[in-house]
């Protein structure tokens, strides 16, 4: 079976909505990559040094990267030889391959680590202007929508109005927010957040932390006690670490998801603001040096617009002009 | 990480295409492979990045190579100068109206860092340039970003317009402007929503602030670590807006900011603030030729290739190359070079930024104590013109004297006086083995 059929079989077993999020969201990109690539097959004759050099640019504007596009092309090359490829429509299917096993590990992958004796513990961090708040909004939204009961700690007593910000989304996912002033100790908070959704029972305690730039060696420090402080209230906690990257950042992305990952054993990555033009390549990059799973994507401004991530999906939304071309119907 | 990897690779770039007089295509080429990736590596859009190397191709091919450069510094040279240039142009300087107030539109993504940048500017017109802002805050759709607002205002002890957030945005800055009128402010900064540049009804809303309150600036909020999306977002807020100009946020990051180049490129628009960190005075002029290095990743060559220019002087090169060959190689000499050396710079920086040194071992992570250069120095300056001609003669005696003259140890000059010698002994080895050969390169400093 080819590859594009096992992957539309795959995404068929899956629900609708879903695909439909994905693909919705990441239209700008696939219009931008997808066609690109379709273009780029129909206009060479036979692969050569600049069919892959032009595909090559295709992927570093999707900010893929520098060392990550060379090793893929690489494999495609090799890929193209060891089958004989010579026709680059024939070799349409083997780039999304590639890409696909790329980011593929495990279909378990995206679910979160729940705690499944009592309270689970997520710690969000990330640089600033990322969106860390706004996600925990939106999945505390998740969570309660399952059922379960959600508290909020406000860990970001540094900018000016972060606690207002967190306390409006808390009005909004209908859940309670622990707090203390602008300017109190971060890890006081997170403190009593722990003891609070203890003694309340709670399920799941999202933990909200201020932007800091990586190379702020102060501030990272300052994470790694607020860390350690969780850990110390609660054996086994933080379940999660979740590390939020702005899909428009560059591959300064790859700093930040090292750095954070050092500093407080990061577990995952969501990915936002995926709904603009910005293709969110650096998670193919992250994921070959770091091998740091994307657990969730954000697609809008709405409290329900996040999804789980699903690699399949991702790059069914990246590539789905591709694929329907595939079948006989007309590519954009 | 990314960064030491393209050092070494420039380094291996030099190393190969040394020593010619003029550049070659062919040296032009080379180079130009490893500064595309160079560009790329930071964040440059492609497009922009290969418009840039055609044009530096042009002009670097057939070029005299300076006397103190090797053909592959020199394309570095044309590169940089290249880069500066497009990124330069205007200076940064805000367009104050004729008859106040100046009214000032922020724009930008989500969390490029707009409402900061407000507070931050409003700060910098009052300080420098001694005006009296108001700051309206015309994002209503953030959860708290009015609050925001408000709450750098009052650290600030500036004056916020708002009207809550259910008013309309561009009630909000028709009625801040007139407010601002009405009181005497003679700059206003509006404060806007986040928004993607494909969203077209918030584009529009844009629109009509716009409209309503005929900006004199409207500044583009840029986070120095967006990747190859910025031309999209710059073109778009450009052609619904025509910016006027273009504030660089979150620069103190470890990025090194390509996108700054992508948005000069498709805007033609000059970046007029950079933003450097998360306190209310951290806005500073944006300087493009820093950012032309910072970009490349390769400061520290390019700064050494200008340093070497301006320090080195040919002539005593020359000479003491003929004392090192000879082997009449002085404390005085020694001297001397500390001299140019230190011309330069810190010596740690320095050693660094050499050409070469990051693949000597050892010297990588060597530490280089300013201070121990100083007593070097005291050391030598307190010997006798003879000693320091002909160190063979320094006995017990002349020891203590010069120590004590230095105001150092006995142990310290004995450690210097050994130092001399070894080093002396290397340079015959070298010597030895460079027989014949002509090295022009001035960086063979032989206490390196």
């Amino acid at each position: 079976m080819s590859f594009f059929k096992r992957l539309k079989e795959k995404i068929a077993g899956q629900t609708e909505a879903v695909t439909g999020k994905f693909k919705n969201g990441l239209t700008k990109t696939r219009a931008s990559v997808a066609t690109r690539v379709n273009q780029l097959v129909k206009r060479y004759r036979k692969i050569d040094e600049d069919f892959f050099e032009e595909l090559e640019d295709i992927l570093i504007s999707a900010d893929v990267g520098v060392a990550t596009v060379t090793e893929l092309v690489d494999r495609l090359k090799d890929e193209a030889k060891s089958r004989n490829i010579k026709d680059p429509e024939a070799l349409r299917e083997t780039i999304v391959e590639v890409l696909s096993g790329m980011l593929t590990k495990s279909a378990e992958e995206p679910q979160l680590r729940l705690n499944p004796d009592g309270l689970t513990v997520i710690l969000v961090v990330g640089v600033n202007g990322v969106g860390k708040t706004t996600t925990i909004g939106k999945l505390a939204h998740r969570f309660k929508q399952e059922g379960k009961k959600v508290l909020l700690a406000a860990g970001d007593t540094f900018r000016a109005a972060a606690i207002d910000q967190l306390e409006v989304w808390g009005e909004r996912a209908g859940v309670d927010v622990i707090k203390h002033q602008e300017g109190a100790d971060p890890a006081a908070v997170i403190y009593d957040a722990v003891h609070a959704a203890r003694s309340r029972g709670v399920d799941v305690l999202l933990c909200d932390t201020a932007g800091r730039l990586q190379n702020k060696v102060n501030l990272m420090k300052e994470l790694e006690k607020v860390k350690r402080v969780i850990a110390r209230e609660l054996p086994g906690a933080p379940h999660e670490v979740l590390l939020v990257l702005d899909a428009t950042t560059g591959q300064n992305a790859l700093s930040q998801a090292k750095v954070f990952g050092e500093a407080t054993d990061v577990t995952g990555i969501v990915l936002t603001k995926l709904d603009g033009t910005a293709k969110g390549g650096i998670v193919f990059a992250i994921r070959r040096e770091l091998d740091l799973p994307v657990k969730f994507v954000t697609l809008g401004e709405g409290i329900e617009d996040i999804e789980p991530f699903n690699a399949d999906a991702f790059v069914y939304g990246l590539f789905s002009d591709m694929i329907q071309g595939e079948d006989g119907t007309p590519s954009a | 990480m990314a960064f030491e990897n393209l050092a070494d690779r420039l380094q291996n770039t030099f190393r190969k295409i040394r020593g010619k007089g003029k550049v070659t295509e062919a040296d032009v080429k080379e180079m130009a492979r490893e500064v595309r990736l160079a560009l790329l590596e930071a964040d440059v859009n492609f497009k922009v990045v290969k418009d840039f190397i055609n044009k530096v191709k042009e002009r670097a091919v057939g070029q005299e190579v300076l006397k103190s450069l090797t053909p592959g510094q020199q394309v570095i040279k044309v590169v940089q100068e290249e880069l500066t240039a497009l990124m330069g142009g205007e200076q940064s300087k805000i367009q104050w109206a004729e008859k106040p107030p100046t009214v000032i539109m922020l724009v930008g993504l989500q969390g490029a860092g707009k409402t900061t940048t407000t507070g931050k500017l409003a700060n910098y017109a009052r300080k420098h340039f001694n005006k009296k802002p108001l700051l309206v805050a015309a994002d209503v759709y953030r959860p708290a970003a009015i609050k925001q607002l408000e709450t750098l205002g009052k650290q600030l002890g500036i004056p916020v317009f708002s009207l809550g957030e259910q008013a309309d945005p561009v009630d909000i800055a028709k009625q801040g402007v007139e407010a601002a009128k009405a009181d005497h402010h003679d700059v206003v900064f509006i404060d806007t929503a986040g928004r993607l540049h494909v969203d077209d009804e918030m584009m529009a809303e844009l629109v009509k602030i716009k409209e309503a309150v005929s900006p004199h600036e409207i500044l583009l909020v840029v986070d120095a670590m967006t990747g190859q999306d910025a031309v999209n977002v710059a073109e778009s807020f450009n052609q619904t807006l025509d910016l006027t100009g273009v504030v660089l946020t979150k620069l103190d990051a470890d990025t090194r900011g390509g996108a700054a180049l992508s948005v000069k490129a498709v805007t033609g628009k000059s970046i007029k603030f950079a933003a450097t960190g998360e306190k209310l005075d951290a806005l500073e002029p944006f300087y493009p030729d820093r950012m032309a290095s910072r970009i490349l990743g390769m400061g520290d060559v390019l700064t050494l290739i200008e340093k070497a220019q301006a320090a080195v002087d040919a002539e005593k090169a020359k000479e003491m190359e003929q004392k090192m060959r000879t082997l009449s190689f002085t404390f005085d000499d020694f001297l001397d070079q500390l001299a140019q050396v230190r011309k330069m710079g810190p010596l740690e920086d320095l050693l660094s930024m050499l050409p070469g040194a990051g693949r000597i071992k050892g010297l990588k992570n060597i530490k280089i104590d300013e201070k121990q250069i100083a007593r070097v120095e005291a050391i030598i300056r307190s010997m006798t013109p003879e000693e320091k001609a002909n160190p063979d003669i320094i006995n017990a005696s002349r020891k203590r004297r010069i120590a004590k003259g230095s105001g150092t140890s006995i142990q310290d000059v004995n450690r210097l006086i050994k130092q001399f010698n070894d080093m002396k002994k290397m340079m015959k080895q070298m010597m030895g083995m460079t027989k014949g050969k002509k090295k022009k390169n001035p960086f063979n400093l032989p206490f390196m």
